[in-house]
């Protein structure tokens, strides 16, 4: 019976969220019988002419029940507040060893394109029982990345970028729908996720054809842009290099710090004088505009590879990316043409087969 | 001066009562067009937007019935997606600005009012039909929208959907509600300048009836919030007629902003249609129990508490909008906060039932349904206060059903208790008694019967303006259409039987339910100054039985009509 | 209940039965009451705007330096000028209208207040010719590099035209009150009407007290 009421269960956020889900059920439940039952038993014993005690109650009894319930209400409120509250921060930071996956929506589609390559579009094959970090982004209107059976939503906004998180308990094939309304077909948005045990998934992952990732295209903006002139070794701009910065704790001008992720390598390009690593002259010009979001999102990959050594940012026990199947991402995916219904079939058992 | 009129075969008023030298009604006074076009009176004005929200109630309505017609199946059989997206932008912003946020406060309210607190009107009342003439060119805006192509950004206008990408009549219909937020703020002004500048002697702040209260705290979010929407939706048009880059993130704006202003007014909007709602029902509540409101005091804090931490929730419509930890769990907070004095409100109505002499009249019907919905309504408010389950839920169908609760079970219900409750007050007449219960106990089956299974299909997961869906949602879509079909019924059943009682229905006494305020202290209907002296007021409201003593039996008030004929 | 008290008496404070000294007092007290809620509403109203303005240049603090430099500081500050005498001049007539004896100076005041509230609108309309020639205005061909500097003339065009409306509402209603005090000489003393529209022109007023510090100074210091 609950099973039918409730999605599935697929991540670790989920029964934590069905847990307070149930609870706060409960309560309330139990508040509206109490209500109900108390208007339904007044109005049976104080109906109209009954022959029932209608003697004043003493003034003092009424404020004590006034004070009582409302005491009562207040702190049956703030206790699930608290409970709903701890259970959103414990969920709030990716663990550090996540799969980096970006997405980025537009009309209407989602593509999305892990941090070891593989780039799907509708789709998005992790393995189950690994942390997976999104990074959200779109690339027209507001869209929202749901899946029900994670319990997981997080907008993707135009512009800017938002981070989420999972970790899928089950394998399967999960339901990932827009619930940000985004125009015409809105609700043809959808897409799956493929959870799948980690030996599937090596194995979908290497039929994958290794395309331009993230790191390949900040390399070569790197260049074009005029980074370099300033920024790589042997230049003569006193600029600092970004070898190895990646992840460390560096001193700022003014004797603050900061950690080298995301939002500071964001940050330092668009706002450059904002937080000045100590040492530095504030010379370097903001690329506010100039600079895309998917390309930021190019040159954080760069910088982010430099710093973990080339290449090497899969953690051990994650298959290499090298295959050449041919075919380009849009034959992989059951649903690129905008509009057109999702093919909700088992999972492949690897996308090698495949066109 | 009431020669001419006294003649006249379609005057209300009774005859009975003018060969009296009783004063005539303010029914009485002109049977031209033009003497309710340019009336200046707070009952007219109060006729004229009842007639005008009914309008657009069904209008609204209209829409409404073709998405849970397109809902029945999971494919798209009705109407296209555009077709879809039209009609449920529609169907929100004609109930939400043109029905609900004018209901209660600009008809029971603007005729009540004076009435409530002994004045002869409001206090600007060229201000007040000024304010009809803004609504009605707000809502001729929006449907001329309509018949441009219609509107396809929802009623939120999100951004930049709504002012770069939407090809639709969007600047149009904004512009509408544009208009028609001017006429809210000027309803707001006069309901607190008439409040506090011409109550009655005797009549104190805390002898106010707690609909008084009610739409006075609602006329403060009025006055507050309504301007910054009105900037909002200004800047949208700004932005789609002058190319102003206000929010376009390609040029360095920020669509977020744009939630934030829209909420800071749209979450208090909220309150501006459930705090008039409440009002209504303790007067029907005490009335029907005939007993004193239980803690009148706290229910009147309650309403100020309500309209002020109103103000500081709006963040939990935007906790999946990747806003800090920190702010969540603020607004988290204070939304959990928000809902202490409306529990508090629950529990006084059930507590005024205690020791009364219980009624079940078609009003005290639609109240005790209200108090069940209500109840429901916001503690599934509580769902969505807490972040993870929010997260789970924001844009589904389980948030559906809970504004549905809140803003259709809860305010719509009140809103026909109320109509029922001064129903013979307004129009000197009686209406069906039977057919009104039947259409009150309809209407609340009909409604949990549409909007129940919708909790049910959010927690699944089916997202909200969808028009084609996942097949395993659709049990839940059926039932939900179903019940919708029976709620259809249920709304145009009081359009008839009412109809009717205008025309043909028995001549109403002057306080035909033994109630206690003073509206009911002068002639049904009543003239057009209100009161045939200078009212007084010597006691504390809902005075039904004398302090320390237990309520007593009344006369049965009205005779049982069974038929329309 | 003299001629003039009976036409400045209106409803609903005419039904009060009380004697026409309080009654009136009453709707003054009434209609002072009204305009300063609605001048409360107008403050969240342009509320909105600032705090727009605010955040967006939070965002973008360089981009709104260097858009701020291109506007008109000579215009700006001229318009305030204008606009903070007119509004001495708009207390001087409230404060002069109780009573009866003083109608020419309250009627020269009106007459002044509003004659420089034009003036302030024919300055920024030269102001507006300026900025059109020098294509600040958000789109193709906006001379600022960074796009951020858009977004402040998308402000500066929307915020200045809103106050501009509400000017030219207020030069209205203080013209109005001119024009029927010179002909009506019972009309001004004592009139709610006076202090109301006053009181408005003080608001859009110190709207433009606000406005010009944040459109005109930014980028300007040092």
């Amino acid at each position: 019976m609950l099973a039918w009421l409730m999605p599935e269960q697929a991540s670790v956020q989920a029964p934590r969220v069905d847990a307070i889900f149930l609870a706060l059920t409960a309560i309330s439940g139990a508040i509206v019988l109490l209500v109900v039952g108390l208007v339904v038993a007044f109005s049976i014993r104080f109906r109209r002419g009954s022959k029932a005690n209608r003697d004043a109650l003493p003034s003092l009894v009424a404020r004590e029940f006034e004070i009582g319930w409302t005491a009562a209400t207040l702190f049956v409120f703030v206790f699930i507040f608290w409970w709903a509250a701890s259970a959103e921060i414990r969920a709030y930071v990716a663990p550090k060893d996540a799969i980096e996956v970006h997405v980025v929506a537009k009309q209407w589609m989602w593509k999305t394109q892990s941090s070891n390559g593989a780039r799907e579009i509708n789709e998005l094959h992790v393995p189950v029982g690994a942390p997976v970090r999104l990074i959200l982004t779109s690339q027209d209107v507001i869209h929202s990345f749901y899946v029900p059976a994670f319990r997981l939503k997080r907008d993707a906004l135009p512009g800017q970028q938002t981070e989420t998180w999972f970790k899928a308990t089950k394998t399967g094939t999960f339901h990932l729908l827009c619930t940000e309304y985004c125009g015409t077909d809105h609700a043809r948005m959808l897409g799956r996720i493929v959870v799948m045990e980690p030996e599937d998934y090596a194995r979908w992952l290497s039929a994958q054809p290794e395309g331009d990732d993230l790191a390949h295209a900040g390399e070569r903006l790197f260049a074009e842009r005029g980074c370099a002139g300033c920024h790589a070794p042997g230049s003569g701009v006193h600029a600092p290099g970004l070898a190895g910065l990646w992840g460390r704790e560096i001193p700022l001008a003014g004797g603050r710090t900061a950690t080298v992720d995301g939002a500071y390598v964001r940050d330092s390009i668009l706002q450059p004088k904002r937080d000045v690593a100590a040492g530095y002259e504030p010379i370097m010009p903001s690329y506010d505009g100039l600079l895309s979001d998917g390309e930021i999102q190019e040159l954080t990959a760069y910088i982010r590879a430099l710093g973990a050594g080339p290449r090497a940012s899969r953690t051990p026990g994650r298959p290499p990316l090298s295959s050449r199947v041919p075919g380009a991402a849009r034959d992989r995916s059951p649903a690129m043409v905008p509009g057109a219904p999702v093919d909700d079939g088992p999972a492949p058992a690897g996308a090698a087969t495949r066109p | 001066m009431s020669a001419g009129l006294a003649e006249s075969p379609t005057a209300l008023a009774d005859r009975g009562e003018l060969a009296l030298g009783l004063p005539e009604s303010y029914l009485a006074a002109g049977h031209t067009l033009g003497s309710w076009l340019t009336s200046t009176d707070h009952k007219r004005i109060a006729i004229l937007y009842a007639i005008s929200i009914t309008v657009f109630f069904f209008l609204g309505g209209a829409a409404a019935t073709m998405v849970r017609l397109e809902l029945f199946t999971p494919k798209a059989d009705v109407v296209g997606a555009d077709t879809y997206n039209k009609l449920f932008t529609l169907h929100g912003v004609i109930m939400v600005w043109f029905f609900l946020i004018p209901s209660i406060p600009t008809t029971l309210g603007n005729f009540l009012l004076p009435l409530m607190i002994g004045a002869r009107d409001m206090a600007f009342p060229k201000l007040n039909l000024a304010s009809w003439y803004l609504n009605i060119l707000g809502g001729l805006l929006t449907a001329s929208a309509m018949l441009a192509g219609g509107i396809d950004t929802g009623w939120t206008f999100y951004v930049p959907y709504a002012t770069v990408f939407s090809n639709s009549a969007v600047s149009l219909g904004v512009l509408g509600v544009f208009v028609s937020g001017f006429s809210t703020i000027a309803t707001g002004v006069n309901v607190i300048a008439t409040t506090h500048t011409l109550r009655a002697p005797g009549m104190t702040w805390f002898r106010l009836p707690l609909f008084v209260w009610a739409l006075y705290t609602t006329s403060l979010i009025f006055v507050l919030a309504t301007p910054v929407l009105a900037v909002t939706l200004l800047l949208v048009v700004a932005e789609r007629a002058f190319d102003l880059p206000i929010f376009d993130p390609a040029r360095g704006g920020d669509p977020i902003l744009f939630q934030h202003l829209f909420w800071f007014y749209s979450h208090p909007a909220v309150y501006i249609m459930i705090l008039p709602a409440m009002g209504v029902i303790s007067e029907v509540i005490t009335c029907f129990a005939r007993r004193r409101v239980f803690g009148y005091t706290f229910m009147v804090y309650a309403l100020l508490a309500i309209a002020v931490i109103g103000f500081f929730t709006w963040g939990h419509h935007m906790f999946t909008s990747g806003m800090s930890p920190f702010a969540a769990l603020v607004f988290s907070f204070l939304s959990f906060i928000v809902a202490v004095p409306s529990a508090i409100k629950v529990f006084n109505w059930t507590a005024t039932l205690y020791r009364g002499q219980i009624g079940f009249e078609s009003p005290m019907l639609y109240a005790l349904g209200f108090v069940g919905l209500f109840t429901v309504g916001g503690l599934t408010g509580l769902f969505l206060a807490s972040v993870p389950i929010d997260v789970h839920v924001q844009d589904t169908y389980f948030v559906v059903a809970h504004f549905h609760y809140i803003m259709v079970g809860a305010s719509v219900s009140a809103y026909f208790a109320g109509l029922h409750f001064w129903w013979p007050k307004v129009t000197g007449r009686m209406y069906p008694e039977t057919w009104a219960k039947f259409a009150a106990i309809l209407m609340f089956f009909g409604f949990n019967l549409t909007f129940f299974p919708q909790f049910i299909a959010g927690y699944l997961g089916m997202p909200r303006r969808y028009h084609v869906y996942p097949p395993e949602f659709q049990i839940w879509n059926v039932l939900s259409s179903s019940g919708a079909a029976v709620l259809a019924v249920a709304y145009l059943m009081p359009l008839g039987y009412l109809t009717w009682s205008v025309l043909f229905g028995e001549r109403a006494r002057n306080d035909p339910w033994n109630a206690s305020g003073l509206e009911w202290r002068t002639t049904s209907p009543p003239p057009r100054e209100n009161f045939l002296g200078k009212p007084e007021v010597l006691a504390e409201p809902y005075n039904y039985h004398p302090e320390g003593a237990p309520p007593v039996k009344d006369q049965p008030r009205i005779p049982a009509q069974g038929s329309l004929t | 209940m003299s001629a003039a008290e009976k036409l400045l008496l209106r409803e609903p404070w005419d039904g009060l039965g009380l004697p026409e000294e309080s009654a009136l007092a009453r709707q003054r007290a009434g209609a002072t009451f009204g305009i300063w809620i609605f001048i409360a509403s107008e403050v969240l109203f342009f509320g909105a705007i600032i705090l727009l303005y605010t955040v967006m240049r939070l965002e973008h603090p360089d981009a709104f330096a260097a858009a701020a430099r291109e506007t008109n500081l000579v215009y700006g500050t001229l318009n305030t000028a204008l606009l903070l005498t007119s509004g001495m001049l708009a207390a001087v007539a409230s404060r002069m209208n109780e009573g009866a004896g003083a109608r020419r100076t309250v009627l020269w005041c009106l007459a002044a207040t509003a004659g420089l509230g034009l003036a302030f609108l024919a300055v920024k309309g030269i102001e507006y010719r300026e900025d059109i020639g020098r294509h600040l205005v958000p789109g193709p061909g906006f001379p600022l590099p960074q796009p951020p500097a858009q977004l402040f003339f998308a402000v500066y065009w929307f915020a200045t035209a809103i106050h501009g409306i509400h000017l030219a509402i207020g030069i209205g209603l203080v013209a109005r009150l001119a024009i029927l005090g010179w002909r009506d000489p019972a009309f001004l003393p004592d009139n709610p009407q006076v202090e109301v529209s006053l009181l408005y022109w003080g608001f859009v007023d110190i709207v433009w007290i606000f406005l010009y510090p944040l459109l005109y100074l930014p980028g300007r210091a040092g």
